[in-house]
């Protein structure tokens, strides 16, 4: 039942700070966001981890054709809820010093899209989880084109239909295993036991895998992503990059794997090669950048690259690595684009040529930003380094090759993150910097808050490795 | 008329729903108790209950916009509820008829009334040529539909749908005049539907008539048409000849890529809508097309929800015309900050329409395919799929128009009746999409 009221919590919440005004409707928000924490850390406490379902829920709803609401966590899914709602108190109060117009419909937005998120990842029948992965996509477009910048009308039109397409040719899919499942149903459990013939999963694999390397998005289905990143309010840029990518990555694991397994060691090659070539890509066009935002973009579609050669290296190592990696890339990336927001919130700029000297301004953000690029540049201590390191164990124990291109991603990360943090924090006083104004506190709650987590994941990754192991080991039978 | 004399005009409406109301009641005591009436002209099944609940209610949705929208054509307002009214009498015996004559009389008091709506501003000449280019088409696809009738009965010796049906039955080869009976009775009805190829009087007509009647056209009309298609094929042609499925399946093919690619550059609403509807027909030939598969309940569905969504746009449509004096979508610029609940409504109406989740579109979508699928439909299922994404482009175009162009100075005044009729179809796209058993297990 506890998968329930992770559901209601921000649903009802997010009914409510409809009818809030002004100040009343963020601070609604927090508190929601805050209460949906606890119940998910509660629900870790309780959660053994033996591979299993756990806080289980089935109630029949459609008869005809069978379709029932089954909610379930396992492991994996466990770790996606809890970084779900993690992230978003950080990211409501990440807003607390900016005045959204209409705040009370942006922040019902944002909880409707935690309620979406924690449904997507709750979801144990394909009907119900395709259902929530549209749901996701409705407040996400309504954010980023009412609250973006001048482009966002062409940008979000874009984005919304490439992950529709995905998601239509997804659910004909589902229709298609629906239909051949001899129970008529399209619960995981049945569909995961039940195979289709390795004739249908070769192109099955591809409906499925369309609507996931979207979302992602992974090379070439990337295009896209920088524009949206780009031209959305911060704060949908940290929900669409911190969480709704993770949706992509986790359903690789959770629904594309066990589903099509013949499939998905049929196209296993392809795949990793199409993830290498994307994080070698991303990386080089990354180092071009000459926009913040931007380049932390395309380091994202870096990062996620590695993320899915690791899903399909099919090893151990790799899926435990790519799940240690989706929770780690979530926190890093909202810190980045906070970083990037603050910045860009004092100096009026997100050009790296036009910034330069804000740590002889204020040394505390320096710091807390230097933090979170140790962590996005792996470094050994920070949470980036487990799952990388996991990552590219995994890749290398498929190919060795592929693996050398996929751990230039370290090199490369590093050359493009240390040298824009030089450009932009140390170096020669710019004249846009003539004064850097000090953090405000929730500005530096959320920067303390999301360095600590990052040194304390990268120093003791144990619980999210214990976590996760017993669901992996199933899938690996 | 007699309310004209005794000068109750204001009576009219309020009367007319309740009436209407009433027999809504009284259809639904036929529930369960299939009966037939006029020497088994009329069969009453629950198909028909369902469909002719559907109609009763769309009916007295519009009468309930129709109060407010000819506030000032008051003295005409007895004329126009009784064409109203007509017309859904004569979609009543599309939905219940047994024999091919009724369903010709069921068309001609419909087309006839709608002739008359679709002309009914008297002194606008796109109105004028919408009834006249409406009047000229329909009646000879009338013809063409009768001309079918008698080919059928010069084969069958009966107008009767259950003899025709053992008639194709026990005949292992069928006459030539058989068959081409039975195709031109079907390309009169694909021309009443608005299907491909037969479209082209659709966007010229939805664009010139009135609005409400348009509003009208795109809901009950559309439904009675594939209600008595449906029909036709399951009763009388035996779930489809193979002659008749070939043709279907190119016109759906048709209807769908004409629909939703001309639909993309269009900037009328009223002509965009006219496009949508001609792809819907795409998506509900479908389902005609696996009639063998029992979709009686998935046709009233996907109806259903059509019918809602489209009342809820219009709801929304029929206020914003009136004070900006504009049908082309750059009418509805800037709605969102004008007034952010007619926004919100048109917006949840075309998220429904686009077949997004949790709106009762997407359930419709999802039943069709699933349906389509099962006989056997492979590519046109997925050529539907891709439609569907074009489609999500052209409801998107108004959706961007409310809430990304900035707003020019006319103020929108929104009646009370509007207001209630978009909330009333909203909740019910929203509860079918939560609780689609509500109506799929009517008709099971």
């Amino acid at each position: 039942m506890l998968s329930l009221e992770l559901l209601f919590i921000p649903l009802f919440a997010s009914l409510l700070i409809l009818f809030a005004k002004g100040k009343a409707a963020r601070a609604l928000a927090l508190v929601f966001t805050l209460i949906q924490l606890l119940v998910t850390g509660y629900a870790y406490t309780i959660y053994k981890a033996n591979g299993g379902a756990a806080f289980e829920f089935t109630q029949a709803w459609v008869k005809s054709p069978v379709i029932n609401i089954h909610f379930g966590v396992d492991g994996i899914s466990l770790l996606m809820v809890m970084l779900t709602n993690l992230l978003l108190p950080l990211i409501v109060l990440s807003g607390f010093n900016r005045e959204a117009k209409r705040p009370h419909i942006f922040y019902a937005l944002m909880l409707f899209m935690q309620f979406a998120l924690n449904g997507v990842f709750l979801s144990m029948d394909a009907f119900v989880y395709y259902i929530f992965w549209e749901l996701a996509l409705i407040p996400i477009y309504f954010i980023a084109f009412n609250w973006g910048d001048e482009n966002r009308a062409k940008v979000t039109i874009k984005f919304f239909i490439y992950t529709l397409v995905g998601s239509l040719l997804m659910l004909f899919g589902f229709v298609f295993l629906y239909l051949s499942s001899p129970q008529h149903s399209l619960d995981w459990n049945t569909l995961t036991q039940f195979k289709t013939c390795s004739c249908n999963q070769t192109w099955l694999f591809w409906l499925l895998f369309a609507a996931f390397a979207i979302k992602i998005p992974i090379f070439p289905f990337h295009t896209w992503q920088p524009d949206t990143y780009k031209s959305a309010p911060t704060q949908g840029t940290m929900l669409l990059s911190g969480i709704m990518l993770k949706m992509g990555t986790y359903s690789l694991i959770k629904w594309l794997l066990p589903i099509v397994p013949d499939g998905f060691k049929e196209w296993q090659a392809v795949v990793i090669t199409l993830s290498v070539i994307g994080i070698v890509y991303a990386s080089i066009i990354a180092i071009m950048q000459t926009d913040l935002k931007r380049l932390f973009a395309y380091s994202s579609i870096a990062h996620v690259g590695l993320i899915a050669a690791g899903v399909f290296s099919f090893t151990q190592q790799g899926l435990q690595g790519s799940l240690a990696q989706m929770f780690a890339h979530g926190i890093n990336v909202v810190g980045l684009f906070f970083c990037a927001d603050i910045i860009l919130s004092r100096t009026g700029t997100l050009q790296i040529s036009n910034l330069g000297g804000i740590r002889n301004q204020n040394r505390l953000f320096s710091s807390l930003f230097l933090i979170v690029v140790l962590g996005s540049v792996a470094l050994p201590l920070t949470n980036g380094f487990i799952g990388e390191f996991l990552l590219l164990y995994g890749v290398f124990e498929y190919n060795t090759w592929l693996s050398v291109f996929a751990g230039l991603t370290i090199i490369l990360g590093a050359v493009y993150m240390l040298r824009m943090f030089q450009n932009v924090m140390s170096g020669p006083d710019s004249e846009h910097i003539s004064s850097f104004p000090p953090l405000h506190w929730n500005e530096k709650l959320v920067l303390i808050l999301i360095g600590g987590l990052i040194i304390l994941t990268g120093v003791f990754p144990a619980p999210i490795l214990e976590l996760t192991q017993p669901a992996i080991d199933n899938l690996l039978k | 008329m007699l309310m004209e004399v005794l000068n109750l005009r204001k009576f009219i409406v309020p009367l007319a729903v309740i009436g209407l109301a009433v027999i809504f009641g009284l259809n639904l005591q036929d529930w369960n108790q299939p009966s037939t009436h006029f020497n088994d002209m009329l069969g009453v099944s629950n198909f028909s209950v369902a469909f002719s609940g559907l109609a009763l209610f769309i009916t007295l949705i519009i009468l309930v916009m129709a109060g407010e929208y000819y506030t000032n054509d008051e003295n005409h307002i007895s004329d126009y509820v009784a064409i109203l009214i007509f017309i859904t009498a004569g979609a009543m015996m599309m939905m219940s008829f047994n024999n091919l004559v009724m369903m010709f009389l069921g068309i001609e008091t419909l087309s006839i009334a709608l002739y008359a709506l679709a002309g009914s501003k008297r002194f606008d000449t796109r109105s004028n040529e919408a009834g006249f280019k409406y009047f000229l088409m329909g009646s000879f696809a009338s013809a063409i539909l009768l001309f079918g009738i008698a080919l059928v009965y010069g084969s069958v010796h009966s107008f009767h749908l259950s003899l025709i049906a053992s008639f194709i039955s026990e005949n292992s080869t069928l006459p030539p005049m058989f068959i081409t009976g039975v195709i031109l009775i079907g390309f009169a009805m694909l021309f009443k539907v608005s299907a491909a190829p037969f479209h082209f009087w659709a966007p010229d007509v939805y664009e010139g008539a009135p609005a409400l009647i348009t509003a009208f056209m795109s809901t009950l009309v559309k439904i009675a048409g594939f209600a008595a298609l449906y029909r036709l094929v399951t009763i009388g042609f035996n779930n489809g000849t193979p002659q008749t499925d070939q043709m279907l399946y190119v016109v759906a093919i048709l209807t769908l890529l004409t629909g939703n690619l001309s639909a993309l550059a269009q900037d009328n609403f009223k002509r965009l809508m006219a496009y949508s509807g001609i792809s819907h027909a795409g998506y509900m030939l479908l389902i005609v097309l696996s009639a063998k598969s029992n979709v009686s309940s998935t046709l009233f569905y996907y109806s259903a929800a059509y019918a809602v969504a489209g009342l809820a746009a219009f709801s929304v449509a029929l206020p914003v015309f009136k004070s900006t004096g504009s049908e082309l979508l750059s009418a509805f610029n800037g709605l969102g900050k004008k007034n952010p609940v007619m926004a919100a409504g048109l917006t949840m109406a075309m998220i429904g329409m686009a077949g997004i989740p949790p709106f009762a579109g997407f359930f419709g979508k999802f039943y069709l395919f699933t349906k389509a699928f099962e006989s056997g439909l492979f590519y046109i299922v997925l050529l539907a799929v891709i439609n569907s994404m074009i489609g999500v482009y052209y409801y998107f175009k108004v959706i961007m128009a409310m809430y990304g162009k900035q707003p020019d100075e006319t103020q929108i005044e929104n009646p009370l009746s509007y207001q209630l009729v978009m909330w009333v179809c909203t909740a019910l796209s929203l509860l079918w999409g939560i609780v689609p058993s509500l109506l799929t297990d009517l008709l099971l």
